[in-house]
């Protein structure tokens, strides 16, 4: 009793210690954040991008889905700022819409393959031996695996159960999700892995382990945080990897229905009239590239801020 | 050395069978039979259906069906594709010299670009050539494959009208002229799969060379009075390649992803653009073997990049 007490004042002593250092590390990587200027303007145009697909629908309310043959395939004027499609649809509209799509699909797809992924190389770093030895042969042969041809396959296999189960929207929504995340975690299980075996032999670990940190709060209190860093480095760039593969589902026509326009859908009903209506091709491929092209140099901001051996 | 190759070459034995079963769990999880759509099809009688059914076994036990799944792989019993009426394995064969030139000539072209690009903006860092060439390679892996197809398309099949946009595989053409023809349909689909390749590359190459190039050996070279050329060509790019295999053998499952779209928006007849008719028109043995077939391939240029890799460092073929 008396050993656990003094263990957890230590520990709670240790918890409010380590809060003014950890802000002040925020501070710092922030500081150092704003000196990549590349990065800084992604993330101010990724700020923009994601204010419009949240707020524009409600500020710019023209129906996605009204169909006006007289206007059909007419270039970005007035009254379609963005042009229409081939059945007089208003693109301005249905971009907005899809980019919440879009932009949805790839911060859950990450969210997902960041949980797998510290999960698997949480277990792995910390327990070693087979089941380490286990854990990193599943995901080498993940990584083997050809993500596009067995994307395509499970999308293919599952698709229409899942429709029938959960409706077409949440159905494929769920489904593209999980099998994007699903496919992506393997380098992320690679570096909490390595960041383990390295941190669970430190000493402030092995301060809390003696002090009777069971293993859980090990890892949660002392190893995940320092870890972290590579891991919100990753997180970034599988968003922009996961809007492609999204991007590239619907784009090879498997993603979401015609109903449903997401940046890759409108892309590949675009591309069969590319020689009379390239507006068409040209929002949406921009919107993916901007999108695309900001989280990658966010990311690169992020690696160079919390990477404590970059001098900058 | 050949010891190595030949524990590197049995490696990839479990590596096939740990991605057949992951592809057969996939498979066998799916909801509904594999061969529903024959039962609505009027064209397949059904007795086809039940033999089909005996066939792959869809009634056995699972194990049993996995197993014998793969004795009839290796047996090169690929199965006979629904809506072509042909042989799978006849059906890729067709196909798959178009994919493996495209890919190969598009990953060469990559290499090509971004080797030198690569070793000259790390030999002069934050030179404005290097500023310029890693704006460039960031801009161009930000660029996904079917945005720069559409966008070459665009530009030099519509605007300029100097190159076809659809990939034909018999080109009623001998000689010079085949040559020709086959040269000015292939250069879209392979530029842009290499240029892609080529941009991502170039970023490893560079950080590579930096992590080399102020090493203490280095300057050894250089003080005992080799040129510069050849401190760069035979010191450091040889040891910067090193992290670069790795890299590239890595990046090989995307590489396929790319060749998928790339055939796809070029209607290269590659087994890729093969894939995607396959699922749009449900013919589940072709997809399957399709499947399969990208994932010996991600394996077997694993296996080159690790020989090449033992090449490039013989410490590797003592271990």
């Amino acid at each position: 009793m008396m050993v656990n007490g003094t263990a957890a004042d230590a520990m709670l002593g240790g918890a409010q210690a380590a809060k003014r250092p950890a802000e002040s590390l925020t501070a710092e990587a922030w500081r150092r954040f704003r000196r990549h200027r590349l990065a800084t303007f992604g993330a101010a145009m990724l700020a923009t991008m994601v204010f419009a697909v949240v707020a524009g629908p409600f500020i710019y309310r023209v129906p996605i889905n009204e169909i006006d043959f007289k206007a059909k395939l007419k270039t970005p004027s007035w009254a379609h700022p963005m042009g229409t499609d081939d059945l007089g649809q208003d693109l301005l509209a249905r971009m907005l819409y899809g980019g919440r799509i879009s932009l949805a699909v790839g911060v859950a797809a990450m969210l997902i393959a960041i949980t797998v992924g510290t999960a698997v190389g949480a277990v792995s770093g910390q327990s070693g031996g087979s089941v380490d030895n286990f854990l990193m042969r599943v995901t080498d042969l993940f990584l083997a695996l050809p993500t596009l041809p067995l994307l395509l396959l499970i999308v293919y296999l599952f698709r229409e159960a899942l429709r029938k189960a959960l409706g077409p929207e949440v159905g494929l929504f769920i489904m593209i999700v999980l099998v994007i995340g699903g496919l992506r975690w393997m380098p992320v299980a690679r570096l909490v892995r390595a960041q383990f075996l390295s941190l669970r032999e430190k000493e402030f670990v092995e301060a809390a382990r003696s002090l009777g940190a069971r293993p859980l709060r090990q890892i949660v209190r002392h190893i995940l945080p320092n870890a972290l860093g590579p891991v919100i480095v990753s997180a970034s760039l599988d968003v922009a990897a996961a809007i492609i593969a999204e991007s590239t589902l619907s784009f090879l026509g498997l993603g979401f229905p015609p109903d449903f326009p997401t940046w890759g859908r409108i892309l590949a009903d675009a591309k069969d009239n590319l020689d009379f209506a390239p507006h068409w091709a040209f929002f949406p491929g921009t919107a993916i590239f901007i999108t695309v092209l900001s989280i990658n140099y966010l990311g690169d901001g992020l690696r160079d801020a919390l990477d404590p051996r970059k001098v900058l | 050395m050949s010891k190595y190759f030949l524990r590197r070459i049995l490696i990839t034995i479990p590596a096939l069978l740990g991605i057949s079963l992951v592809l057969f769990t996939v498979l066998a999880m799916a909801p509904g039979d594999p061969f529903e759509e024959l039962a609505t099809n009027p064209n397949v009688p059904p007795e086809v259906r039940a033999n089909l059914r005996t066939q792959f076994g869809l009634d056995d036990p699972i194990p049993v069906r996995y197993v014998r799944w793969v004795t009839a792989m290796v047996k090169g019993d690929w199965g006979f594709s629904f809506t072509s009426r042909v042989n799978v394995s006849t059906l890729i064969m067709q196909r798959l010299p178009t994919t493996l030139f495209v890919l190969g000539t598009a990953q060469l072209l990559g290499l090509l670009v971004a080797l030198p690009i690569g070793v000259y903006s790390a030999v002069r860092p934050y030179s404005i050539f290097d500023q310029i060439a890693t704006t460039f390679a960031f801009i161009g892996f930000s660029l996904p494959t079917f945005c720069t197809g559409l966008l070459f398309i665009l530009l030099f099949s519509i605007y300029l009208d100097w190159l076809p946009f659809i990939y034909r595989a018999d080109i009623a053409a001998t000689g010079w002229r085949w040559v020709w023809e086959m040269a000015r349909q292939a250069i879209m689909p392979i530029t842009v799969l290499g240029l892609f390749q080529g941009a991502a590359t170039t970023r490893f190459v560079r950080s590579a060379v930096l992590d080399v190039i102020r090493l203490d050996y280095v300057n050894t070279a250089r003080s005992k009075g080799l040129s510069e050329r050849m401190t760069i060509v035979k010191h450091v790019v040889r040891n910067a390649l090193i992290p670069v295999v790795t890299i590239v053998a890595l990046q090989i499952p995307g590489v396929f992803t790319g060749a998928v779209i790339t055939e796809q928006i070029f209607r290269v007849p590659g087994i890729g653009s093969l894939l995607i008719s396959a699922i749009l028109s449900n013919d589940t043995p072709v997809v399957m073997s399709i499947t399969f077939v990208f994932a010996a391939l991600v394996v077997l240029f694993n296996l080159i990049a690790d020989l090449v890799y033992g090449w490039l460092d013989p410490r590797i073929s003592y271990r």
